[in-house]
């Protein structure tokens, strides 16, 4: 069941916080220091990460009178009822929720299927898709649009929703790959192996031991593709042709003053990433 | 378990009907393939299990013991050779449609679910009503002494209790074998040894046929019915602990089980039952003729350590007697163990009971003699 030892990115860090050790009477002094130390570093990275989260819903209720929107100008919450002002952005957001979810649909597939091949099998090839996949995953997003973008033209491909969707599928499946291939390494073999002795068919024994094993790695992998999805501006940009998405919709406004819906419109699917965030934690604790 | 018998042909009483063995490996064969090369991991294995019988399997690491076991489960495709459970021919029969089940090593249980639901998986899977799992899943529970902790997951138990909960999912299926592959392996000795009693109480108690893989000899000694001794991907000996400890069959069953002393020479006479035996440096022995005493024939003649009777004094004709000078005295308690240098070169080990005084017969740079019953020793063939 040995497969390739996989630059795998962990399925889930332990907060920094946690690991302060707790020592005996002796070491006290020491100690109480390094755990300041630890705790002031852990709020400075937190404060660092979140700062411009906070910044980005703030001016969600920024009563700005002009079209820029950088300067503070007082509580409003007007823009909530003016979400839908600008209907070709309404309409990019809609683009880019569908693409991604329809994205992260065919990569959870794809991706899954590769990590279970990757991790459990030897095969012919098998050395080149490792390749394969890591060059996707390392590559810089500006070559691969650019390449996606030649090989459409090439191919006399239409570039536009369909194209946004393919390349989104191509760049996010290594990830889930990777991810579900980890998981997969780790698991016993011998446990599908019982399954199989105490009756259970090949499509049972995967259904109820090989996938429940092996979901909290599809979920982080399907999480990490829809969010690579959704933000995705590079790649998105070689490959759009007419059709616009949120990140473009945003690069394009930059010029005239992005207005305070993009802020509101960027916290509703902030606030949906930490609710997915968090139940995901909370229920993949009680799975493994 | 009494459907376990109902479901059973009426086992003969009389024990010149041969029953159908319950498990039979003809000429078994697995090869791999590994870096291009071919490794032999059983190179012909030919055996039959009977029904309700406790055997064992015993051998060093890599020589083939969990290979074996596989392809009674249908793990593992034999090369060559035949697999039959019940006298059918199972050679191409896949996992889950054989009769048997397998205690993994490592547990191998469902970490997603409970203790409940690992123990009814198999149930389930055959579709048994719902009312009789119930009531099957409690029983065997029961038996393995695990009632009351079924909402468990697996990672929150103890060893023993996981390898219990391994041993219900499978006997709860009523198998008409369970194959257990070193299963108390990653348990201490204690819980261990706890746990043998326990396996063999169970094993009474269904009486099913246990098939059962260790490298442990005294596991072996003290559960089976029969013990097959492999080496190196084959059956050394095949027979009940007892034989297996008195008359090991070959050299490499005496050194393996337990501690044998080796003795090289020559039969020289062979008669009346008994062999003379001239070792390298003229001394002479008796050993019981055997199948490895012909005329001129090299043999080693074997003896073990609790036969040896160790004294100064030249002992009475009639025994086979050796000299040597005592290199080593370990005081071990119930017993002294003497390590002795024989003229010839040989070391030997004798054990003495501390059943009279604890007094010490000879010390470190005596010259002893070293008798033992005739009977007590054999030659095997080298
Ligand atoms: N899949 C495999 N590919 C190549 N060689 C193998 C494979 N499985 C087993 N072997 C080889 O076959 C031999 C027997 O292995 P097996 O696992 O049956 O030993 P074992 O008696 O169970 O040993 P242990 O007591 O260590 O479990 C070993 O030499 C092993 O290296
Ligand atoms: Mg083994």
């Amino acid at each position: 069941m040995s497969g390739p030892i996989s630059p795998a990115l962990p399925a889930r860090s332990e907060g920094a916080a946690g690991l302060a050790p707790s020592a005996g009477p002796p070491r006290r002094r020491r100690v109480r220091w390094g755990d300041r130390l630890l705790f002031g570093y852990t709020w400075l990275v937190l404060v660092w990460l979140f700062a411009p989260i906070a910044v980005m819903i703030a001016f969600g209720f920024n009563d700005t009178k002009s079209k820029s929107n950088v300067n503070w100008q007082g509580f409003t919450l007007k823009w909530w009822g003016r979400l839908g002002d600008y209907p070709e952005l309404t309409n990019a957001v809609v683009n880019s929720i569908t693409i991604a979810l329809l994205a992260t649909v065919i990569t959870t597939v794809l991706g899954t299927l590769m990590g279970i091949a990757l991790g459990r099998y030897r095969f012919r090839g098998q050395a080149v898709t490792n390749l394969v996949m890591f060059a996707a995953i390392s590559s810089p997003e500006l070559v691969m649009g650019a390449s996606l973008l030649s090989l459409f033209v090439s191919l006399g491909v239409q570039t536009g929703y369909v194209t946004i969707m393919l390349a989104h599928v191509l760049f996010s499946v290594s990830f889930v790959a990777v991810t579900v291939r980890a998981r997969v390494v780790g698991l016993d073999g011998s446990i599908e192996e019982a399954a199989r002795d105490l009756g259970a068919s090949t499509w049972i024994t995967f259904w109820r031991v090989t996938f429940p094993m092996i979901l909290p790695g599809v979920v982080s992998g399907a999480l990490l593709a829809f969010a690579l999805s959704i933000d995705d501006f590079v790649i998105t940009q070689f490959t759009s042709g007419a059709t616009v998405t949120f990140p473009l919709w945003i690069y394009g406004a930059v010029r005239i003053g992005v207005p305070p819906q993009v802020n509101i419109l960027g916290t509703l699917i902030f606030a949906v990433g930490v609710v997915i965030a968090v139940v995901n934690t909370f229920t993949s604790r009680r799975r493994t | 378990m009494t459907e376990t018998q109902a479901g059973k042909e009426a086992a003969p009483a009389a024990s010149d009907i041969s029953p159908v063995p319950a498990i039979e490996l003809d000429g078994v064969v697995k090869e791999y393939q590994a870096h291009g090369e071919v490794v032999q991991a059983v190179k012909g294995v030919s055996l039959s299990i009977a029904e309700g019988e406790f055997f064992s399997m015993l051998g060093p690491s890599g020589c083939g013991k969990t290979t074996t076991m596989r392809m009674i489960a249908g793990f593992e495709d034999p090369t060559r050779g035949t697999v039959r459970l019940q006298g059918q021919d199972v050679t191409d029969v896949a996992p889950n449609k054989r009769d048997v089940n397998m205690v993994f090593q490592s547990y191998a249980l469902f970490p997603h679910m409970n203790v409940w639901e690992n123990v009814a998986f198999g149930l389930r899977r055959k579709r048994v009503p719902e009312q009789e799992i119930k009531r099957r899943v409690g029983e065997m529970l029961e038996i393995v002494d695990l009632t009351g902790r079924e909402k468990r997951r697996p990672r929150e138990m103890s060893g023993g209790q996981q390898q219990r909960v391994a041993l219900a999912r499978a006997l709860v299926n009523n198998p008409r074998a369970l194959l257990l592959d070193e299963p108390l392996g990653a348990l201490d000795l204690k819980l261990r040894q706890a746990m043998q009693i326990e396996l063999k109480r169970i094993q009474r108690e269904v009486g099913i046929t246990f098939v059962y893989v260790t490298h442990d000899q005294n596991e072996a000694l003290t559960m089976s019915d029969r013990i097959a001794v492999m080496n190196d991907g084959l059956v050394e000996q095949l027979a009940g602990p007892r034989e297996i400890y008195e008359r090991p069959a070959t050299k490499f069953v005496a050194g393996f089980i337990g501690t044998s002393n080796l003795l090289s020479g020559t039969a020289e006479e062979v008669g009346g039952g008994t062999a003379v035996i001239r070792m390298g440096d003229g001394d002479r022995v008796l050993v019981p003729v055997g199948d490895a005493t012909v005329q001129g024939g090299a043999v080693e003649v074997t003896v073990r350590p609790e036969k040896i009777r160790i004294s100064r004094e030249e002992p009475a004709v009639g025994v086979s007697a050796v000299r040597g000078t005592v290199s080593e005295v370990v005081y071990l308690g119930t017993y002294n163990s003497y390590a002795v240098n024989l003229a010839g070169g040989t070391e030997f080990t004798v054990f003495e009971q501390n059943a009279h005084d604890s007094s010490i017969t000879a010390e470190r740079g005596d010259s002893v003699w070293l008798s033992w019953q005739p009977h007590h020793s054999y030659a095997i063939g080298s």
